[in-house]
């Protein structure tokens, strides 16, 4: 038999009120884990996430892979029947895991880190220098390194970057709105 | 000879299609009895039943056969078109060739008409023989009889007695009020249910038209619809008027009523028949009703210390849902109360936590669901979905092993104080009563109404009604629903001008009857009896429903029923086997 539960009905009022998203409200119906395209890809699916919460399991939560694993891709907001973002959710989760100290997962923390600065470098993001840094940060130079050749010389990823004009703003907010770890 | 018309339906297709309706007609003309035979496409229109009415007054008709549909579809509707004519409607009869033979042989035309031909050939020799019968009228007792005084049962003694009818409320305790007067806030809205019941309670008590005998019980019911004869023992207080309630001797009383309303209620669940979940043996384990009295007296406290639970664990189904332990039905109303008094719980103690194990939440009602999720949105109650497999103590502290199937794990709750969603089981008394009124239950002894869809508020002895949670698990609006629907049946009866008694029951010919009490034996109904002066068996015409157990048993042939004569029952035979 597995290990009992100790259950923290406070965690999840904390991730609610964090995240702005009503996650008590669940009741299990599973259609944001049948809709998600990374779900089978996640140790937790997100249903299962969404009432680990609930439950408090603090641990299980902030060390899984599901809440890296998730693209945004907002699908199962869009579905569920009770309003409850899942996106924000995770948003919330993987701060709480930096903060707290948990390992994110290394790839994953890789391509966000250098997606998050290619925007504050440019305001915007530039595919081909965020990706060179994505690899000397992961230090797995040779992937889809034939897919990137082919997407350059169909033009899809420019040589040069663009910088927006209003990059100043987009870097205040950088100051003002993110925690310690984002930055 | 007789002068009988014979009408042959076509019922459409139904019994067109496969019998050949001229040809029965044809047959049934050449009887020397049958003076008059047609068909015709559907005899219970109004043309149809007009072809009846014209030719009993055309031909002298002093006899009708429709044979159509079943005697329980059309024969009410066949006589009255006889009787408006002038011919004595128990002279009128159904030969059933629809439901017993077209329906049935739609493979084989030529032997269903032969069948049919043969029906219609029976009822002759059965109408040949038919005498005239008229119905007798019996007066009505106008005073109901309510048992029970609780919600339901004091919801139906004031609508009869608004209605401006006598009622007698007998009630078991020495209080009304019932379950509900137990009961704290009231979902949806926590409303008291104290308050609401006080104000029916004194009602009750203040109205001229009710009389209350408190602590009593119905010991012994005679007679019949209309008319009944019941004996009310052991009670020690009566009273209307409300505040004098004196000690009366206890001794039994016979009381006329005309109708009964039974509304006996619900009893709670023994706690030592749950010994895996502490039932009886840990003191910090409570059942609902325990709860509901804590939050109506104001102080939640543990039963052990007196200290204020900060974790409080519900278990909902204890004993419901679990033919293994307990009962295989649900209880109904565990859903609702258990998020009402989780929310009550953290509305009193707002730093405590408040845990429900579920298996599904059943929340169908006006606001119910929205209610339910109002306990998890806004006011923070974890609900696990999982059976609870034991409960025990550790220190001062009780134990709740669970699962939480949703993520497939196991969980453990050290609680201050738990609440188990125990069944409602009828009232103790019920089994027994329900033999007093011979009145049926079910397995459980939650008494059985005379049809689950169209006759949910009526026993099936007539006369006889039910009303709240004696019946099955109802919470308040729906016991007050039932008990209005109750009182309605019973104002029904009581605007009657008098009962009409079917004639067509059993009667004796005394000069065969050796009083020898086979029929009383074999009546199911309790209509026979042997009069004690002239020894001879009787029939209580009121109770007889013609089902021709004495006629069978009697050996003498001195039981026997209105035009089922034993020369018609032979010669219809005959016909068959002729």
């Amino acid at each position: 038999m597995a290990v009992a539960y100790e259950l923290d009905p406070t965690f999840g009022r904390v991730v609610q009120g964090r995240s702005g998203v009503p996650i008590l409200r669940c009741y299990f119906c599973q259609k944001c884990t049948a809709g998600c395209p990374v779900a089978y890809a996640m140790d937790y699916k997100p249903a299962q996430i969404v009432r680990l919460v609930q439950l408090g399991q603090k641990d299980a939560v902030l060390s899984s892979t599901a809440i890296w694993l998730c693209v945004g891709c907002e699908t199962c907001g869009t579905r569920c029947p009770n309003q409850i973002r899942l996106a924000p959710m995770f948003d919330a989760l993987r701060y709480m895991a930096l903060e707290g100290g948990y390992k994110p997962e290394p790839s994953v923390y890789a391509l966000h880190r250098s997606f998050l600065d290619s925007i504050r470098l440019w305001g915007r993001v530039h595919e081909l220098s965020m990706l060179m840094q994505y690899k000397l940060r992961s230090r797995d130079l040779f992937s889809d390194l034939m897919m990137g050749i082919g997407l350059i010389l169909k033009g899809k990823i420019s040589f040069l970057p663009e910088r927006i004009r209003g990059v100043s703003q987009v870097r205040k907010l950088y100051e003002t709105g993110s925690s310690e770890v984002e930055r | 000879m007789a002068r009988i018309g014979v009408f042959v339906c076509h019922c459409g297709i139904n019994i067109a299609s496969t019998v050949d309706v001229k040809r029965v007609a044809e047959a049934a003309g050449q009887s020397p009895h049958v003076v008059f035979a047609t068909d015709y496409k559907y005899m219970c229109s109004e043309p149809g039943q007009q072809l009846i009415r014209e030719s009993i007054v055309k031909h002298n008709l002093d006899g009708v056969i429709v044979a159509a549909c079943s005697p329980g579809m059309h024969e009410k509707t066949f006589r009255a078109a006889s009787a408006s004519a002038g011919l004595n409607p128990y002279r009128c009869e159904i030969a059933n060739i629809r439901e017993q033979c077209s329906w049935v042989h739609q493979n084989e035309p030529e032997r269903a008409t032969e069948k049919a031909i043969e029906i219609v050939q029976t009822m002759i020799e059965k109408v040949r023989r038919d005498e005239s019968l008229h119905p007798s009228r019996l007066p009505i007792t106008r005073r109901a009889l309510v048992i029970g005084g609780g919600v339901a049962g004091m919801e139906a003694a004031l609508t009869l007695a608004n209605a401006g009818y006598p009622v007698v409320l007998v009630e078991r305790e020495d209080r009304l009020g019932g379950k509900m007067a137990r009961l704290s806030g009231t979902y949806l809205n926590f409303e008291a249910a104290p308050d609401l019941i006080q104000g029916r309670i004194e009602a009750v008590l203040n109205h001229p038209n009710i009389r209350v005998l408190l602590r009593s019980r119905v010991t012994n019911l005679e007679g019949y619809v209309g008319n009944f004869k019941v004996e009310v023992s052991g009670y020690k207080v009566s009273g209307s008027g409300g505040g004098d309630l004196k000690p009366e001797t206890p001794k039994p009383e016979t009381i006329e009523v005309g109708a009964v309303v039974v509304a006996t209620g619900w009893d709670p669940y023994p706690m030592d028949r749950l010994p895996e979940y502490g039932g009886g043996e840990v003191p910090d384990v409570i059942d609902g009703l325990t709860f509901e009295e804590m939050l109506r007296e104001g102080e939640i406290r543990r039963p052990s210390d007196g200290r204020v639970p900060q974790e409080v664990v519900f278990v909902q189904c204890a004993g419901s849902r679990d033919p293994e332990r307990g009962v295989s039905y649900c209880s109904k109303v565990c859903c609702m109360y258990v998020a009402k008094q989780a929310m009550m719980y953290r509305q009193r103690v707002p730093e405590g936590e408040a845990y429900v194990f579920y298996i599904d939440i059943r929340s169908a009602g006006r606001g119910y669901d929205e209610f339910v999720q109002q306990a998890m949105e806004r006011y923070d109650v974890l609900y696990l979905r999982g059976k609870v497999s034991k409960i025990f103590r550790r220190g001062d502290k009780v134990v709740v092993w669970g699962a939480d199937t949703l993520v497939g794990r196991p969980v453990e709750i050290e609680a201050d104080l738990v609440v188990l969603a125990t069944p409602m089981l009828p009232s103790r008394e019920a089994t027994s009563l329900a033999q007093i009124l011979r009145i049926q239950t079910n397995e459980y002894g939650f008494y059985n109404e005379a049809h689950p869809k169209l006759r949910p508020v009526e026993s099936l002895t007539a006369g006889i009604y039910l009303a709240g949670a004696g019946q099955g698990p109802k919470d308040i609006p729906e016991a007050v629903a039932q008990a209005g629907g109750a009182a309605a049946k019973v104002l029904q009866l009581f605007a009657q001008e008098a009962m009409v008694q079917e004639p067509t029951v059993a009667y004796v010919i005394e000069d065969l009857c050796a009083a020898c009490g086979v029929c009383v034996s074999v009546c199911p109904y309790g209509a026979r009896e042997i009069h004690p002066v002239r020894r001879v068996a009787t029939v209580n015409a009121a109770l007889c429903q013609t089902c021709g157990a004495c006629v069978v048993a009697c050996p003498n042939k001195a039981s026997r029923i209105h035009n089922w004569e034993p020369e018609q029952v032979l010669a219809m035979a005959d016909v068959l086997m002729g």
